[in-house]
């Protein structure tokens, strides 16, 4: 922060360089110092109890263990099970759901009728808006035994059955796609208004069919948004606690405990803090991880100036 | 080649009408574009009505199917109208994500002020790790945040409770902050400065008038963030008195059994109450486009 702030454009005369550069990164100082305290600090405490075998009822006896945590997480089958758990939550719930219904979505908004357009988005953001425990409490209600969704199952002979119960993984799948569809939407069509409409008439002119227009025209105009998108939806997904927490409490038995349920059952519920906080690191890694490639397509696209 | 181009002449009529018929989206298209869209709208709209008509049904047995309102009743708002239940948690709640967009907009307005005004090598660097850290999962650290505020001593505290939630909005609303800043000329500034202003008085005289869309636009953004925000109180405060109105709904119809759905229902929509109506002025304010995390696009 010491370093030189030259200005965008030089008018004030140059005196006291040091001084004057301290001075001007001096308003940044009360935003560096939260950051620091509440976000980097949690962080490298993360990293620290990760390598202990700290437990939350006290602080008596915490050792050193090395990667200990971490090789019993590679052999814990719970933790593989909630691996796998927050692979198909995310699998389903972002990438196939959101993504391709927002895209669906917003494709059929550029032909649709005002009306029908007016009332989709309102309930689409409608339902993007509300609190998201709010939004576990609708499909819980929604999906359970006398729910209105064993009516619509219902109708295509499905026997009528609590898919809280039967399918929780596929349950809050839907309640996600239900509450985050609006923003792949929001974004597609923004993308989508700015496909120049002369080059796909001309490609209608050529002869090409409505899918092949999509598919040879459309989607590679938009495919950077598409893969921006695909980032930010899975780190939101990885992040979903309170939806399911609320639906479902990770259960049962286990069968929609995702990698944020379980670190959280691990610290809280088996006071295992440093078990607890090496799964939160395993977490907070996969997150940077999807976090730098995201900032890797935007840079290409936009320089961070 | 002259026989390609009088292949292609011949051809030039038909293409034409095609070009008519096809360039604007047809009538049958648009129609079935529209039917699929109420198709969808229905499925998105199921769970909206389900609480819009539980809220207002006064059917003491009344179960989680959608029906008609039957007797039509206030009695659910007026039953969870109570201190405890709604006065109490929204006062916190208004006191934390008030409090917590605040101090987030102080501290993203400062810090967005020499971000977008000044060159230094230190700039990149910091923005891209401001734009890193929004995409990082905070559900992740919420284990060792509660380990620090113990051994701080300032667990269960509101003011805490406050800053911590502010600090988690705080990446998105500098960024947010310095790319409306970005569109403030700085030749306005720079005449002040001739005549003896100084940087800070030329922010809060000059820059901040200017963009006062702007930042209303990432203050709603950051409250209904905040709001909504349900795993961040949910552990941190732990006495019920000092919860807000996202934990209460989990602690006062998650736990206790027996669930009175009609209560549930109202309860659900006077918490979701203010989120609706700030997004409303904010769809005002934008027109419809929202430029999400400073730049999707591609």
């Amino acid at each position: 922060m010491a370093a030189t702030w030259a200005e965008v454009r030089p008018t004030a005369p140059p005196v006291g360089r040091t001084r004057r550069t301290l001075l001007r990164g001096l308003p940044i100082a009360p935003s560096v110092v939260l950051l620091v305290v509440f976000l980097a600090g949690p962080i490298a405490y993360c990293i620290y109890a990760a390598f202990t075998n700290m437990s939350l009822t006290g602080q008596v006896g915490t050792q050193f263990v090395g990667f200990d945590n971490f090789t019993r997480a590679f052999t814990d089958p719970a933790f593989l099970n909630s691996v796998w758990l927050t692979v198909v939550f995310t699998l389903v719930s972002a990438i196939i759901g959101q993504n391709v219904v927002g895209m669906v979505l917003a494709l059929l908004m550029r032909s649709g009728y005002a009306v029908a357009r007016a009332l989709t988005s309102a309930f689409v953001i409608g339902a993007w808006v509300l609190p998201e425990v709010v939004a576990a409490y609708l499909w819980q209600a929604v999906l359970g035994p006398d729910g209105s969704w064993n009516s619509v199952t219902g109708f295509f002979h499905l026997p009528p059955q609590n898919w809280l119960f039967t399918t929780p993984i596929i349950a809050v799948s839907i309640a996600n796609i239900w509450r985050g569809t609006a923003f792949s939407m929001l974004v597609y069509s923004a993308a989508l208004s700015e496909v120049p409409r002369d080059l796909e008439e001309a490609a209608l002119v050529d002869g090409a069919g409505r899918f092949r227009l999509l598919t040879s025209i459309t989607i590679p105009l938009v495919r950077r948004t598409i893969a921006t998108n695909l980032m930010l939806i899975t780190l939101q997904t990885l992040s979903v606690f309170g939806l399911i927490y609320t639906m479902t409490k990770g259960g049962p038995s286990e069968k929609s405990m995702t990698l944020p349920l379980f670190a959280y059952n691990q610290a809280f519920v088996s006071a295992d803090l440093g078990y607890g906080t090496a799964i939160a690191l395993l977490l907070l890694v996969i997150g940077g991880i999807f976090s730098v490639i995201y900032l890797r397509i935007l840079s290409k696209s936009e320089p961070i100036r | 080649m002259t026989a390609a181009v009088t292949a292609q002449a011949g051809t030039a009529a038909p293409p034409l009408t095609r070009i008519r018929r096809r360039g604007r989206p047809r009538l049958s298209g648009r129609l079935l574009a529209s039917l699929i869209l109420l198709v969808m709208a229905a499925a998105f709209v199921i769970p909206l009505l389900w609480v819009i008509l539980a809220a207002v049904n006064g059917d003491p047995n009344q179960g989680i199917k959608i029906m008609w309102p039957h007797p039509f009743t206030l009695d659910n708002f007026k039953a969870v109208m109570t201190p405890e239940t709604t006065y109490i948690p929204l006062l916190n709640g208004a006191i934390l994500c008030i409090g917590g967009t605040l101090i987030t907009m102080v501290c993203a307005t400062l810090a967005a002020y020499p971000l977008s005004r000044y060159r230094s090598r230190l700039k990149r660097p910091f923005l891209v790790t401001i734009l890193f850290s929004t995409g990082l999962p905070i559900t992740a650290i919420m284990v060792p945040v509660y380990g620090l505020f113990v051994q701080l001593a300032i667990d269960d505290s509101i003011p805490a409770t406050m800053v911590f939630m502010a600090t988690t909005a705080l990446p998105i609303s500098i960024w947010l902050t310095k790319n409306f800043m970005d569109g403030v000329p700085i030749e306005l500034e720079e005449a002040a400065w001739t005549d003896g202003a100084s940087p800070m008085r030329g922010l809060f005289r000059i820059v901040m008038p200017l963009m006062g869309p702007g930042l209303s636009v990432v203050a709603i953004y950051t409250f209904i963030g905040l709001w909504g925000n349900f795993f961040v109180p949910f552990i941190l405060l732990l006495t019920p008195e000092k919860q807000p109105m996202s934990v209460t709904i989990y602690t006062f119809f998650g736990q206790y059994g027996q669930v009175v759905y009609g209560q549930l229902a109202a309860y659900s929509l006077l918490y979701s109450l203010p989120s609706v109506l700030l997004y409303l002025v904010l769809s005002r304010r934008l027109g419809g486009a929202f430029a999400f995390g400073g730049g999707v696009k591609g």
